[in-house]
């Protein structure tokens, strides 16, 4: 291989060779790819490669640290679980973007300097969107393009951003930036609006859901998790990133008990377990960098195998509904066990990845002392146990017998479910095999008898909750709806804004356009009247007076200048 | 598809086996509760805690108890003032 080529490379340019092949060798060439991608990691070691002097911009194309290695991992092992759970899937397009979109995440994290990151920034929107249109519904095509649009301007407020950057500090280098001014506020914002910030996140409710079975499972798992890294690399310690967190961690599980949908529920889902992540970016000590790095790697295990059985599911019965399922257990036993392995991991149970990763999060805010924002996470730890603990399980393979039998999911789904369970137990059981990839020396412990037995009484007292309010019908039921969040403000009242500006616009126009029309017309008109037929300017005249006149101005001028010459200069 | 009610009754299609998984679920807080009362009585379980409160009794469970209940019946009234019909934005 080259020497020192960014791993991503190896997907991209993969990518180019799917549409060439076919059967048995492209299944072959899309599992080869992420191994390949995953060896050349380990091959180069920790380092930097590919330096060039492009514009007197010093471009470093291959940076491997140990932050970087750790995402860089897990897109790997993300993506070989994509693409087996993607094996039946027999469009060219779905195939060919996936590769081009993760390779360009993987691309991204492992980039050296900001102007390569941005290059595959826009290279995850721009080759992720298809995954969405590739659902072919009107929809999705809607939905599509107003992620589309969301995912350009984050690149685009990221440019600006490290244009700003180079005027200021003179370098490109993708380290520490922190909070300081314009410059850095923008890339923040550019960061924030991938990682789904408050009011900055509905792309990711709105679009995931409507993308095909296959392509929500890519879509999860790597751009939000590349924005989590970016953050984690430029901004540790910036202290609004707390509250961030805490908000993103708190309001999604309000609108996930609420929505009906089970994947935009994972969506919401997703967008609280960000939270967590962007908390520990924000505190900023080794621990809680350590911590999300970990959280990163187990969620991206968990919600993918959650996002798997939700589309085992769609697939099968062809709607998510929660109004519309339940009682699926008798059909698709396997399934539900891998879903509640998923189920039991996001909620962060002893012996699962998000009981060893989550914590120290929360032990970095209590070493701090933030008692604020250690209740806020502890309070959505039990809201996490309520909508992807109990509801996505529940009502889908639980709950009333909606009477639908289907075949258990395919062979090829549930060899990736397994691949994903396998690592959401033993990331649980051997924590030490992750802690080994952290960034910084790991130093926590999770099995302590006073962490696991708080940890049992926080979640089983939240089943118990769950068990009295469905015992006593004070459980919402699941309901066919629409639940208003900020994206109504865009899709209503600033799609009507725009609409009310187009027709002024238009009105304005077509005003300017008849006084414009009524001044031409005008001239015209005057115009006709002097110079139209028969009219003064136009009448004609004999030459024999033409030659009269002449000759009698000549005349005149003749004699004029004849009497003036005639006088001496004056000295 | 074959018709639902030709096939197997399973375990948990009687009622009265979910009320035996109800009645699983007290038993089972009740055992994870008891190291607190054990710990009022000085006995084996020494809790590691970083902020006072920690100590309250059984400060976890009722934690967790009181945070669902009240999500979920925030999120009831929530539903009162967001949701619209499934076709809303088509």
């Amino acid at each position: 291989m080259i020497e020192g080529l960014n791993p991503g490379f190896i997907l991209i340019f993969g990518a180019l060779l799917v549409p060439l092949t076919s059967g048995i060798v492209r299944s072959i060439l899309l599992l080869t790819l992420p191994v390949l991608a995953l060896v050349q990691i380990y091959t180069l070691g920790l380092g930097t490669w590919g330096h060039y002097d492009f514009l007197g911009l010093s471009i470093e194309l291959t940076r491997i640290d140990p932050l970087a290695r750790i995402f860089g991992t897990v897109f790997c092992l993300a993506a070989f679980m994509g693409m087996i759970y993607a094996l039946h899937v027999k469009d060219t397009v779905q195939h060919f973007v996936a590769l081009i979109y993760i390779g360009s995440a993987i691309g991204a994290v492992f980039a050296g300097d900001m102007i390569t990151l941005f290059v595959f920034w826009e290279l995850t929107a721009i080759s992720s969107v298809f995954l969405i249109w590739a659902s072919r519904t009107e929809r999705a095509y809607k939905a599509g393009m107003r992620y589309l649009i969301i995912q350009v301007s984050s690149g685009v407020i990221l440019l600006g951003g490290i244009i700003l950057y180079y005027q200021e500090t003179g370098s490109i280098a993708f380290n520490y930036i922190g909070l300081t001014g314009l410059a850095s506020g923008l890339i923040l914002v550019a960061f924030g609006i991938k990682s789904a910030f408050p009011f900055l996140h509905n792309w990711m409710q709105d679009a995931y859901p409507e993308a095909t079975v296959t392509g929500t499972v890519i879509l999860s798992a790597f751009t939000t998790k590349l924005a989590i890294y970016t953050l984690a690399r430029a901004f540790p310690g910036t202290d609004i990133l707390i509250p961030i967190g805490g908000a993103m961690t708190v309001f999604p599980i309000f609108y996930a008990v609420l929505e009906n949908d089970l994947r935009r529920v994972l969506a919401y889902s997703l967008n609280n377990q960000l939270g967590y992540m962007v908390i520990g970016v924000g505190i900023g000590t080794e621990l809680s960098i350590n911590g999300t790095a970990a959280h990163a790697f187990a969620h991206i295990m968990y919600k993918s195998l959650l996002f798997m059985s939700m589309g085992a599911v769609l697939f099968r019965t062809g709607t998510i509904k929660a109004s519309e399922l339940g009682g699926l257990y008798k059909s698709m036993p396997v399934t539900m066990v891998f879903c509640i392995i998923g189920a039991v991991s996001i909620a962060g149970f002893p012996l699962t990845g998000g009981f060893v990763s989550k914590a120290m999060i929360q032990s970095a805010a209590a070493d701090g002392g933030m008692i604020a924002i250690w209740l806020v996470m502890l309070f959505a730890s039990a809201g996490v146990m309520d909508h992807s603990g109990i509801k996505v399980p529940f009502f889908t393979f639980f709950a009333h017998d909606s009477g639908i039998r289907v075949k258990e999911a395919p062979v090829n789904m549930l060899v990736a479910m397994g691949f994903a369970a396998f690592f959401c137990i033993g990331i649980g059981v051997f924590p030490d095999l992750l802690y080994q990839l952290l960034p910084y020396e790991p130093t926590y412990h999770p099995y302590t008898a006073g962490h696991v037995i708080t940890s049992l009484q926080l979640l089983l007292f939240a089943v118990l909750a769950f068990a009295l309010l469905m015992r006593y019908k004070v459980y919402p039921p699941e309901l066919r709806s629409t639940n208003l969040d900020f994206d109504w403000f865009y899709r209503v009242p600033l799609k009507r804004l725009a609409l009310a500006a187009g027709r002024l616009i238009a009105t304005v126009w077509a005003w300017l356009l008849g006084i414009g029309r009524g001044i031409v017309a005008g001239i015209i008109e005057k115009t006709v009247n002097t110079h139209g037929d028969g009219k003064v300017m136009a009448r004609t005249t004999a030459s024999s007076t033409a030659v009269m006149i002449i000759v009698a101005a000549l005349g005149f001028v003749v004699v004029f200048f004849y009497r003036f010459l005639q006088q001496p200069v004056p000295m | 598809m074959s018709n639902p009610d030709d096939e197997k009754k399973y375990w948990l299609d009687d009622p009265k086996n979910i009320d035996k998984v109800f009645y699983g679920v007290l038993v089972i807080c009740a055992l994870v509760a008891l190291p607190d009362v054990l710990a009022l009585l000085n006995i084996l379980y020494h809790k590691h805690i970083e902020f006072e409160f920690e100590n309250i009794f059984e400060f976890y469970s009722l934690y967790g108890l009181i945070c669902y209940v009240g999500l979920v019946l925030i999120a009831k009234k929530l539903r009162k003032v967001l949701m619209r019909d499934e076709d809303y934005y088509d």
